[in-house]
């Protein structure tokens, strides 16, 4: 799969750190959730957080969005200490996530006008009228999204997730639910927005054809540590594995004693 | 605190409401049924009395007063279980929204929805069952206060406790009312309540409105510093109960309680 080469432009270069995550810890009642995790998204940038279910993702994800406080380290979105100031860093972010679909008792026009308002967005009506144009949304804006199709309560979600022109977003299987063509312009249009804003994205998921098509770098997670980090591209390669999928499995499989590399 | 974000938990409610006749026929339907059926009862009590005693007033009006203050607590408990019901802790805590905004929006629907209320009520028990206000005059005012006051703490309460042990325990907040009533003497004096009871009595402000409000019909004295008492413990009660909803909240984020509200966390 090449949808990188033939759908998306080539990445621009990284730019400033729109969020560094310093030695986070997450421990529960004696459970190692989350252990030093260190890292930090760029500008114009992709990172792809990668691991198996229960290696730490949503874990980590739920701690950038400040609805779960780490037991130690940092997370500053845009230079913001977000345990400091949780209201002016979480200003800068937004999140799309299959779990957290938008309230389906609204019409798509009004979860995006609440939310637009609990964001603080300047000139509201144009900005929702925008995003519902680019997210192909314009007529269903008066469809409650309860009765919308997955795929559409996705577009839906991303349309929320950029209507405050964040810095850093965070989305958590975008395309899960999406068929092949609507996850690939999905895919294009999050890769245009990385090229073409001052926005950094942490993008989580399960399918590594599409992580090597859109992410500049990958970080595998596995049982709340990072194990692996690089160029999705070549990582494979560098460890001998024949494509990223059978790295991914390799790592998952992979006892933590084992050594950690960190490349690229 | 940013209006913004205060606009947007009310603009939330506002369309859930106007989209929704299930959820505006509560507003005015219920508190109606109890002015209709205790008008009648009053009016059958007047009649037994053979005008030696009015019971409009002290019967009706409590009753109006009793449903005001539910209806308040409701409203906010109600604004806040939207969020709950539609699994949107997720999606509204991730956001620069300050629990001081939140909870303002959430009062400030339930001051709307409750005057929605308490005119029906009003309307309803003046025109049909003759009830008149003009006995307790500009005390009036300050009774529906205190009132108001101890309605917004009980509600933030409520929300704190659904925050705290889960969507389930919506079925513990909404008797509430119904828990406290024994103890305000919405009907009857305090005085021929046992000890305990009227020593927690005197811990809830309702107690000294209902107490005042019989004095004032009765042409008994009436003492304002009690009043003023029932007030101060209202506020008290507001800032409690925020206190406590904050200290919930942040052992949700820390336990990861609120992260699960809405989502399995699957990572």
């Amino acid at each position: 799969m090449t949808d990188r080469d033939t759908v998306v432009p080539a990445a621009h270069p990284a730019g400033n750190v729109v969020l560094s995550v310093t030695e986070l810890c997450k421990h529960y009642r004696g459970l190692v959730a989350v252990d030093r995790v260190s890292f930090e998204v760029r500008t114009r940038e992709v990172v792809g957080l990668l691991g198996p279910n229960g290696a730490g993702k949503t874990t980590t994800i739920n701690m950038v969005l400040g609805v779960l406080s780490p037991t130690t380290g940092s997370v500053r979105i845009a230079g913001i200490d977000l345990a400091r100031q949780r209201t002016e860093a979480l200003a800068h972010a937004n999140f799309s996530a299959v779990y957290a679909a938008l309230p389906g008792n609204l019409t798509v026009a009004q979860n995006l006008k609440f939310f637009g308002l609990v964001y603080g967005v300047p000139a509201l009506r144009a900005r929702v009228a925008a995003v519902l144009e680019e997210f192909e949304l314009a007529h269903l804006r008066n469809t409650k999204c309860g009765v919308l199709s997955s795929g559409e309560q996705t577009r839906v979600a991303l349309a929320k997730a950029v209507l405050n022109r964040p810095r850093l977003l965070l989305l958590d299987e975008p395309t899960a639910s999406l068929d092949p063509a609507a996850a690939r312009t999905i895919r294009a249009r999050i890769r245009r927005l990385a090229a073409q804003s001052e926005c950094g994205i942490l993008w989580t998921s399960h399918n590594m054809y599409e992580v090597e098509a859109v992410c500049d770098r990958v970080l595998f997670l596995s049982r709340g540590r990072v194990l692996l980090e690089g160029d999705p591209r070549t990582l494979p390669g560098a460890h001998g594995a024949p494509t990223l999928e059978e790295l991914f499995i390799r790592l998952a499989r992979e006892p933590l004693s084992a050594p950690l590399e960190r490349t690229g | 605190m940013k209006p913004r974000p205060i606009a947007g938990i009310i603009l939330r409610q506002f369309y859930l409401i106007r989209g929704s006749p299930v959820r505006a026929l509560p507003m005015f339907a219920w508190v109606a049924i109890d002015i209709v059926v205790w008008g009648f009862i009053t009016r059958y009590l007047d009649s037994m009395s053979a005008g030696r005693f009015n019971y409009v007033p002290s019967l009706l009006g409590a009753v109006l007063m009793w449903d005001f203050f539910t209806r308040i607590m409701q409203g906010v408990s109600t604004a806040f279980l939207e969020d709950v019901w539609s699994r949107n802790f997720l999606n509204l805590f991730a956001t620069p929204l300050t629990l001081c905004e939140y909870i303002t929006g959430l009062v400030i629907t339930s001051i709307a929805t409750s005057a929605v209320g308490l005119i029906v009520m009003l309307a309803l028990a003046t025109a049909v069952f003759g009830l008149s206000f003009v006995a307790l005059g500009a005390l009036l005012i300050p009774f529906l206060l205190v009132l108001f006051c101890f309605g917004i703490a009980l509600g933030i309460l409520a929300s704190a406790l659904v925050l705290r042990l889960g969507p389930a325990s919506e079925w513990l907040v909404w008797p509430l009312p119904a828990l406290l009533s024994p103890f305000v003497g919405v009907f009857y004096p305090l005085s021929i309540l046992p000890r305990w009871m009227q020593t927690v009595a005197h811990l809830l402000p309702p107690a000294y409105v209902f107490q005042g409000m019989r004095a004032v019909l009765a042409h008994r004295p009436f003492y304002a510093g009690s009043l003023a008492l029932g007030g101060a413990i209202a506020l008290l009660d507001i800032l409690l109960a925020g206190y406590f909803f904050t200290r919930v909240f942040r052992h949700a984020v820390r336990t990861g309680l609120l992260a699960r509200y809405s989502a399995e966390s699957t990572g």
